[in-house]
Parts: structure tokens; sequence; C-alpha cells
């Protein structure tokens, strides 16, 4: 896959919540090579300091040469991005890994939780134009409250897919976690479950999926220096042993390859 | 090698490693560039002075467990523990798209003992298409031998004079920063017959998680690179080559042509870039363009006559 570095003008800022920003970034590049489960590095700030890139995923690419990121404002780097503005640039590196594999054939399920939600948008949006049935597809959701989901339900919603959400604080959608929800939904055997959020929710996932049979790819996360396989500082325990890594062999895994020390 | 560039419309940016001709000064450090092929849609890599490709062990190595990278204020400390596929599928699967790089490709060996340096820099003398060998003596991240071989003059000539024993190519070997008196171990590898050193590799380093209480890195401690262990490096650098005869090599913390040419100042023949292409994959090219830039808007002849020039 190709990958491009570029200088991506920020075409829009939109504060989601009072923690979420999302930004819209002009990169054709990137853009036309995007696929869902995909991943960018940026720089945040131009200085030595903070030094490393922060990856995120692609939380949309759309036909007009933009991409956009959906993140949370966790420390320093998100800091600094959550203080950009309409009209400077970024640099941008990507598109990187291994998305989501889509089964046009099979009924999809899509699990995501926290900020876990933000490649899923991107991925619904493909899933819908492989222009199959989606009568029996689901959109699943999960927050800690109503600010981690409600402010992109509307962007799902206009998939048509049938999406359901809860909080864990109740403030929006159902209480309760998205594991909950899967438990309550009848997963078709033959669908394939397609996950992201925080690791113990992604233990769980699996673990369902692998006492049903259903297919099951996760996206997960590691820290990161490089991004592109040269640095190998992003490994996580394989199943069989050994190790696999984030930005190269994922971030989407097949579930049953990942060890879950949980 | 044959060099391209017309000197009179170029800046000359040859140096000589002893019997290696580098078109420019510009390499890429072990373990930050991957086997290069990572890197081949974004960089020109026949731009580039020569590659330095991930260590490489006799036997496969697995590496530490995550967590293995954390960043630290300007830099970044790693565990990575060597991880790397083994001499025979090196050999077998990197070489093939190394060997037909157009530039010099140098690979850096490691062991736990002398007779693994033998040994691998013995089947390595049986493989076309490569430039030296670079003998990483100074890894910190693995339990034996590494740290000894790194920080003993007497151990890190025996494993000199054991490599170039057997070396079908020139042997560079990298000194590790974590000693007292890094001009005795430069010396004590030129004693043993190194054709060059190269430094510095990672100083020992740690990291806290204040909210758990415990080491960020599973390793506890790890090796510290980028633009923060610069002033050492160069330090490093200027007191070796003022030491020994042996061409040096510049390495820690360079990620813009200015940083190598404080290097090429300071006594370095030439200089590896690391952790800086995890930051900017283009950095090396840049880096070379940039040297280029300064040779001629200096009216220089060439690159070689900044070699050492520092005025004290
Ligand atoms: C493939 C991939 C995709 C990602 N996609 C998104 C996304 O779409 N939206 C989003 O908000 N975040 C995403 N992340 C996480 C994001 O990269 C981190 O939140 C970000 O790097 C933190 O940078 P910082 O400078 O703000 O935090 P730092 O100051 O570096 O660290 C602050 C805190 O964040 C934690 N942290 C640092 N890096 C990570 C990481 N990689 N994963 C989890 N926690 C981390 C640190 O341990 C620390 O506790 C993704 C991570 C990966 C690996
Ligand atoms: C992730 C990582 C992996 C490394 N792996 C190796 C290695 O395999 N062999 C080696 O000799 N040096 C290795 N190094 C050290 C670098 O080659 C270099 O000496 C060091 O990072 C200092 O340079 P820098 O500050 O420009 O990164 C590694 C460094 C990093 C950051
Ligand atoms: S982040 Fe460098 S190898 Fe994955």
């Amino acid at each position: 896959m190709a990958q491009h570095q570029e200088k991506a003008r920020i075409i829009r800022f939109e504060q989601l919540s009072p923690e979420t920003v999302r930004l819209t970034l002009a990169a054709p590049q990137i853009a036309a090579d995007a696929r869902p489960g995909h991943f960018v590095m940026i720089r945040a700030g131009l200085g030595k300091d903070p030094l490393l890139r922060r990856p995120f995923s692609i939380h949309q690419a759309i036909s007009n040469g933009q991409i956009q990121i959906y993140f949370r404002v966790v420390g320093r780097g998100t800091e600094l991005l959550a203080k950009t503005k309409v009209g400077e640039t970024l640099d941008v590196f990507g598109p990187l890994g291994r998305g989501y594999r889509i089964e046009a054939e099979r009924p999809a399920y899509l699990v995501g939780g926290g900020l876990g939600i933000a490649p899923l948008l991107f991925l619904a949006q493909r899933i819908c134009q492989t222009g199959r049935d989606l009568s029996r597809d689901q959109i699943l959701l999960g927050g800690r409250s109503r600010d981690d989901v409600a402010p992109l339900v509307p962007d799902f919603q206009q998939f048509g897919l049938p999406l359901q959400v809860v909080t864990d604080d109740g403030s929006y959608g159902r209480p309760g976690l998205v594991t909950d929800l899967l438990d309550g939904e009848r997963i078709d055997p033959s669908g394939v479950v397609y996950a992201c959020g925080p690791e113990p929710m992604l233990a769980q996932v699996a673990r369902f999926c692998a006492d049903r049979g259903v297919a099951c790819q996760v996206s997960i996360e590691s820290v990161m220096a490089c991004g592109m396989g040269a640095c190998l500082g992003c490994n996580v325990d394989a199943s069989g042993g050994g190790y696999l890594h984030v930005c190269i062999d994922g971030p989407v895994f097949n579930a049953e390859d990942l060890a879950w020390n949980m | 090698m044959e060099y391209v560039n017309d000197p009179k419309q170029y800046p000359d940016l040859r140096v000589n490693i002893g019997s290696l001709v580098l078109q420019n000064p510009v390499m890429t450090a072990s373990g930050t560039f991957g086997y290069a092929r990572e890197f081949e849609s974004l960089v020109n890599l026949h731009r580039l002075g020569a590659v330095i490709v991930k260590g490489i062990s006799l036997h496969p190595r697995r590496g530490n467990p995550p967590q293995r990278i954390v960043e630290t204020p300007c830099g970044m400390l790693n565990a990575i523990g060597l991880q790397n596929v083994g001499v025979e599928r090196f050999i077998s699967e990197k070489m093939p798209y190394l060997r037909n790089l157009a530039v010099p490709v140098i690979v850096n060996i490691l062991g736990d003992t002398v007779e693994e340096y033998r040994e691998i820099t013995e089947r390595l003398a049986l493989i076309e298409g490569i430039a030296a060998l670079e003998v990483n003596i100074s890894c910190p991240n693995v339990k034996r031998g590494g740290v000894a071989f790194g920080t003993d003059p007497q151990m890190a000539r025996k494993v000199t004079e054991a490599v170039k024993e057997v070396a079908a190519v020139p042997v560079m070997v990298k000194l590790s920063p974590n000693v007292s008196d890094i001009v005795a171990m430069a010396r004590a590898v030129e004693d043993g017959g190194a054709d060059s050193v190269s430094l510095i590799n990672t100083l020992i380093g740690m990291a806290i998680d204040l909210k758990r209480r415990r080491p960020v890195l599973a390793n506890v401690i790890g090796g510290l690179s980028g633009p923060a262990i610069k002033p050492v490096a160069l330090r490093m650098v200027y007191q070796v080559a003022g030491a020994v005869a042996i061409p040096v090599i510049g390495i820690g913390g360079i990620d813009s042509a200015e940083d190598a040419l404080e290097f090429i100042l300071a006594g370095a023949t030439a200089v590896q870039i690391g952790t800086a292409n995890f930051i900017n994959p283009r950095i090396s090219e840049e880096v070379v363009e940039g040297i280029g830039a300064y040779v001629q808007d200096h009216d220089l002849q060439s690159i070689r006559e900044l070699i050492g020039a520092l005025e004290v």
C-alpha cells in the first residue's frame, strides 16, 4: 500500500463535546487510498517536544479528498491538536496499517465502545456501499455518558442501519455496557462482528464471538513511534505465541489471533 | 559503488570510511529504518550515503514484552530487546531486496558471546551485497553479553578481533555511551582492528507511571534516543575523534542538516540518523540536501573540508 506524507490543511474544526474534537483535513492522497480501519500518524506541534507523532484512526474519508479524525484529549499531543484552528496545516502520514476486511455477503455487526466508535463510521459507510441487503446488520454503540456517543449518532443514522446505543450512566440510550447489548442481540453465526473500543470490552466481544463461532475483527491500540514497521515498538501478544505488531499486522486483527490477557 | 554526481555541478559530498566510499555522509541508524523497504515509497533510497539495517543475531530473537517504547521530553525510551528474524531469514528474506539498492548496505550484528559474533560474521562473509558490518557491542536492553562487551575495553577488543579475523568487508564498531571513559573504549576497538567507530548507541534511562506506580517499560529500563541525547553524543564524538586515527561516525539526536554538520565539525566523517526517521520518514534525504546546500553556500570544494574543522 502506498503511503503519503501530506501537509494537510484543517478544513473544519468541531468540538463535539468538552473532551472530544473532530477535525476535517484536506489530504487528497491519503483520502484516496484510505480504507476503513486504516490510521494516520499526525505530528502535534512543530518543535521537538512532543517528539513523536500520534496515531489516529481514519474516522471518515470523503471522496472530495478529505479525511476526518475524531479524538479525545488525553495528554499533551491531543491537547495541542485540540487547539488548532481552521486554515492551519498538520503534517499527516498515512494511510497506515491493515484495515477491516469487509465480508460483503455476511451480516455485519459493528460494535463500538468510547472512542472506538471513531473508525466504525467509515466502515458503516463502506458496508452500505456494497449494495447488499442491509436489513440484518446492526450498529451497537456504547460510551461512558451522553457526550461520548450522542454527537455521532446522526452520522451513523444516515446509513439507515439499525442502531442501538447504551451509556454507562444511562444519560443517553439505555443504561449499560455495549457488551450487554451484544448478549441480548441474536447474532447470526454466519455474520461478522467488527469491533473497536477499550481492551476489556474487546476481550469480552472476542470471547462472546469465540463461544458462538462468530467471525470477529477487532481494532486495537498500542503505543507507537513510527507507525510503519520500522521501530518494532508496537508489539502485542499473539495467540500462537510470539508477538504481532499493531501498526503493520493490524490495527485490525482477527480476534482469535490475539492473546487476550484478561 | 559509482559516484554519479558531477562535482562541478553538484556539491561534492563524498566521504571515505576507510575503503568504503559513500556518495554523501548520511546513513540511517540501525533499528530505526527497518530493512529499508519500509521506507521505499517515501524516501529516494538512492540519495542516501548508506543504509544500516536492524541488528541481526545468529538466532531469531523474540524481543521484550510490551510496553516497549515511551516518549520522554525531546526523546524516547525503547526496550525492543533486539527482536529480529535471525541471520538465516535475514539472508533469505531481506538480502534479495537490499542487494539491489544502489547504495551501500551495512549490516548491524550482535551476539551474546564472542563466538556468536564470529559465527554470524562468517555466515555473512559468504553473502553478496553487504558493504560493511557494524558491530553492535552496546545494546542496553538484553540481559546477557551486550552490556559487558560495550563497557569493558578488553572484551570490546576481543569481539572486534574475532569479527575482523573472519569479516569479508570493512568493520565499524558501534560504541555504548554508558561508560565513564568513551575514549578508552574507542582505542580498544581501534587496537582490535576496527576500520571505523560509530557512536553513540542509546543512553540507559527509565520512566515511571505514577498512576500505576510501575515502570512504564516492561523491561523497566530502556535506551534513550532522540534530540535529548545530542549534546552527549556530540561531546563523545569530539573526544573520540581527537583520540583515534580511524574514521568516526556520529549518531545521536540528529534531525536536521545543521545537527549533522555539527557532528562533522566535531570530527565525524559521516553521521547516522535514528529516531528522526520515525517523525519524518524523509529526514535522511532532507539532511543530504541540507548539507549540500551548506557546502554550496559556503563555497567549499567538498564536505571533507569540514570534517574536524571545529575551532576550539
Ligand atoms: C491505531 C490507533 C488508532 C487510534 N485512534 C484513535 C482515535 O481515533 N481517537 C482517539 O482519540 N485516540 C486514538 N488513538 C489513541 C491516541 O493515539 C492517543 O490517545 C494519543 O496518542 C495520546 O496522545 P497525547 O499526546 O495526547 O497523550 P500522551 O501525553 O502521550 O499520553 C497521555 C495518556 O494517554 C495514553 N496514551 C498514549 N498513547 C496511547 C495510545 N496509543 N493508546 C491509548 N492510550 C494512549 C498514555 O498512556 C497516557 O496515559 C489511537 C491509537 C492507535 C494506536
Ligand atoms: C527503536 C530503536 C531500535 C534500535 N535498534 C538498534 C539495533 O538493533 N542495533 C543498534 O546498533 N542500535 C539500535 N538502536 C540505536 C540507534 O541506532 C541509535 O544509535 C540511537 O537511537 C541514537 O541515535 P538517535 O538519537 O538519532 O536515535 C535503536 C534505536 C531505537 C530508537
Ligand atoms: S509503531 Fe513502529 S513498528 Fe509499529
